[in-house]
C-alpha cells in the first residue's frame, strides 16, 4: 500500500525502526511487527543496548565508594546520568533527581516519605478517576494508614477531568494533589500547569505521574509548576529497572528516608543514624549503575531527535488513526477527539468482539496491541466497559502501523461475522 | 488462518450453553481474570452431592466464554469429589484449539470459578507450565 510519507510528520518513524533490532526479528505471522504497545514499555534503539553493553564491559564497579580509577569513572557516569536526566526534564538541579526502580516506586516514595509526615487524620487527598492503578494505590495507602480522606476528580463523557468537579474537590483544600500528565488508558493530556496553580493556591502539594509524557513529549517540571515528578526509564527507550523521583529540593530535604541502609547514610553508630544529602538519602543500597547509563543514552537518542519533534510526530499519527479507527463501522475510541488534548495512545473497542480477541487476531497480522483494563480499572469501570483494546505509538511508529491495524481489526470483524 | 476462532468455539461464543444464575441454588462463586478483568460468576444446584444443574454468567472473551459452556455441559450428575478432581489440562484439550500462555487464564476462568464453588473460597491458578505441558501431550488441533 502506498504511504504518503509527508503524512508522517517531522520524524520519519519508519526509517529509525532501522535503529532498534527489534524490528529485525521475524515475527510467527510472518508479517513485519507493529509494535503498538509504546504506552507498556517502549522498544530500544541499538545505541541503549550497546550503552549497557559497554557499561559492563568497561565502565563497571561500584559507585560512591570506590577510590580507584575504575570506580570513580563507573561514578562519573551514574551521576552523568542524573545531570542528563534533569536537564531533560528541566530540573534546576540534578540533586533533584533521586534514581529509583520505575514510576511506581517513585510515588511510593513520596506517599511513605512525604505523605506520612504531612498528611494525618481529617486530611485530604485529591487524586483523579483516570489514574493508573500506580498513582492509586499508593494514595489509598496513604489514607488508610493516617485516617486521611482521599477524593476523586470525576471524569467527562469524552475522557477529560472535568473542571468544575476539579474546582468543587479543590475548595476541600486538600494537602496533596496527584494526578497524570498523560492517561495511559484514555490518552488524555492534562491541563497540568494550570491544574498546578489552582492546587498551589489552596495550598496543596501536587505530585505528577509523568510516565506517560516525559517520552512523549517536552517536559518542564519549571513551567508546570509542580512539586514532585515520577518516571520510568523503560517507557523512554530505557532498559527497565531504573526510574526517577524529581522532587523540589526543600521539600525532598525535609523528607525523611523511605529505604534505610548503604549509601544512604552520612554516619552510622550503633545507636542512629545521620542520613546524607539528598538525592543519595533516598538510594539505599547499591543502585541501577549500568541501568542508569543505559538511560543517558536513551536520553541523548530522543534530544538528537527533538522532544517537540517526537511529540509533533506521534500528534500526527494519532490524527491519522483516530480518523481511521473512528470511521470504521463498529469501532468506537475512547477520549478527547482534540489532538492537542490527546496524546499517542488511542483506547478502542470493537462492537461485538472482546479486546483479547482483538488483540489476539492483531497478533496474527504481526500488531502488537494491548488488551484488558491498563491498570486502570476505575476507568473501565466509568464508561462500564470490561477492557478495551490500546494500540500506543511511539518514534518507531509510521502510518504504515496505522494502516496495518486497520487492516487487522477489519479481520477481526470478518472472523467474528460482525463486519 | 486461524485455528483459535473455530466455529466450534464461535458458536459457544455466540450462543453459550447454560449461561444464567439459577435460583435458587446451593453453591455460587464469582471469580475474575486479572488480565483483563473480566468476571464470571457459576450457580449450582446440588442434588444430593451430585451437580443437578449449573449455569454460568458474566462477560467475557470468546476463549472464556466457550470455554465455561464447554466445562459446564460435562458438570451434571458429576458429584462434588467428581468435580474437584477435573483435571484443567483436560478443560483446555475440550477447546479443542491452541490454548498458549496469553490465552490459558481466559480458557481456564470457568474451571477456576467452579473450584471457586466448590470450594467456597478462591483457589489459585493452575500452574501454567503443568497445564500447557499436558494440553500439548493430549495433542491439541495441529
Amino acid at each position: 500500500m502506498a504511504v504518503d510519507q509527508a503524512a508522517a510528520g517531522v520524524l520519519d518513524g519508519r526509517a529509525l525502526r532501522a535503529d532498534f533490532p527489534v524490528f529485525e526479528r521475524p515475527t510467527a505471522s510472518g508479517r513485519p511487527l507493529s509494535y503498538l504497545d509504546s504506552a507498556s514499555s517502549s522498544q530500544k534503539p541499538r545505541a541503549v543496548i550497546d550503552a549497557i553493553a559497554d557499561a559492563y564491559a568497561h565502565h563497571y564497579a561500584n559507585v560512591h565508594r570506590g577510590i580507584y580509577e575504575l570506580s570513580t569513572d563507573a561514578d562519573a557516569r551514574y551521576e552523568g546520568a542524573r545531570s542528563a536526566l534533569a536537564r531533560f526534564i528541566g530540573a534546576p538541579s540534578p540533586r533533584e533527581i533521586v534514581f529509583v526502580r520505575n514510576a511506581t516506586e517513585a510515588l511510593n516514595l513520596v506517599a511513605y516519605s512525604w505523605g506520612r509526615s504531612n498528611v494525618g487524620v481529617g486530611d485530604r487527598i485529591l487524586a483523579t478517576e483516570m489514574e493508573h492503578h500506580a498513582n492509586l494505590v499508593p494514595w489509598q495507602q496513604l489514607a488508610e494508614a493516617t485516617g486521611a480522606t482521599l477524593d476523586f476528580v470525576r471524569l467527562t463523557d469524552d475522557g477529560r477531568l472535568d473542571p468544575d468537579d476539579l474546582a468543587r474537590k479543590l475548595e476541600r483544600r486538600p494537602k496533596l494533589v496527584a494526578l497524570g500528565q498523560v492517561s495511559n488508558a484514555l490518552g488524555t493530556i492534562n491541563p497540568v500547569a494550570e491544574i498546578a496553580a489552582a492546587a498551589h493556591a489552596v495550598g496543596a502539594v501536587v505530585v505528577l505521574d509523568a510516565a506517560q509524557s516525559v517520552p512523549h513529549m517536552p517536559v518542564d517540571v519549571g513551567a508546570l509548576g509542580i512539586d514532585f515528578l515520577a518516571l520510568s526509564g523503560h517507557k523512554m527507550l530505557g532498559p527497565s529497572g531504573i526510574g526517577a523521583l524529581w522532587g523540589r529540593r526543600e521539600l525532598l530535604d525535609a523528607m525523611p528516608p523511605f529505604l534505610t541502609g548503604g549509601s544512604m547514610i552520612s554516619r552510622v553508630t550503633l545507636e542512629a543514624t545521620e542520613w546524607n544529602e539528598v538525592p543519595w538519602k533516598f538510594e539505599a543500597g547499591t543502585p541501577a549503575i549500568a541501568e542508569a547509563m543505559g538511560l543517558a543514552a536513551a536520553i541523548e537518542y530522543l534530544e538528537r531527535l527533538g522532544m517537540a519533534d517526537v511529540r509533533a510526530h506521534e500528534r500526527l499519527l494519532f490524527e491519522h488513526a483516530w480518523a481511521a479507527l473512528t470511521g470504521m463501522r463498529g469501532v468506537r475510541c475512547l477520549g478527547p477527539a482534540d489532538p492537542a488534548q490527546h496524546a499517542g495512545v488511542i483506547s478502542f473497542v470493537v462492537d461485538g468482539l472482546h479486546p483479547h480477541d482483538v488483540a489476539t487476531i492483531l497478533d496474527r497480522h504481526g500488531v502488537a496491541v494491548r488488551a484488558g483494563h491498563h491498570c486502570a480499572q476505575p476507568i473501565m469501570r466509568r464508561y462500564d466497559l470490561p477492557a478495551t483494546s490500546r494500540a500506543s505509538f511511539y518514534v518507531y511508529s509510521d502510518v504504515d502501523d496505522v494502516e496495518r491495524l486497520v487492516d487487522g481489526i477489519q479481520d477481526a470483524q470478518r472472523v467474528f461475522g460482525v463486519a | 488462518m486461524d485455528n483459535l476462532y473455530r466455529d466450534f468455539i464461535l458458536e459457544h461464543y455466540r450462543e453459550p450453553h447454560n449461561r444464567g444464575v439459577l435460583d435458587p441454588h446451593d453453591l455460587h462463586f464469582a471469580d475474575s481474570n486479572p488480565t483483563c478483568g473480566d468476571e464470571m460468576s457459576m450457580t449450582i444446584r446440588l442434588d444430593g452431592d451430585r451437580v443437578a444443574d449449573v449455569a454460568f454468567d458474566g462477560r467475557g472473551c470468546a476463549i472464556s466464554q466457550a470455554s465455561a459452556s464447554i466445562l459446564t455441559d460435562e458438570l451434571r450428575g458429576l458429584t462434588l469429589d467428581e468435580l474437584r478432581a477435573i483435571d484443567p489440562r483436560e478443560v483446555v484439550e475440550n477447546l479443542g484449539v491452541p490454548i498458549g500462555p496469553a490465552r490459558l487464564k481466559c480458557a481456564l476462568l470457568g474451571y477456576k470459578v467452579l473450584q471457586g464453588a466448590v470450594a467456597g473460597a478462591a483457589t489459585s491458578w493452575p500452574e501454567e507450565a503443568d497445564v500447557l505441558a499436558g494440553a500439548s501431550r493430549g495433542g491439541s488441533a495441529p
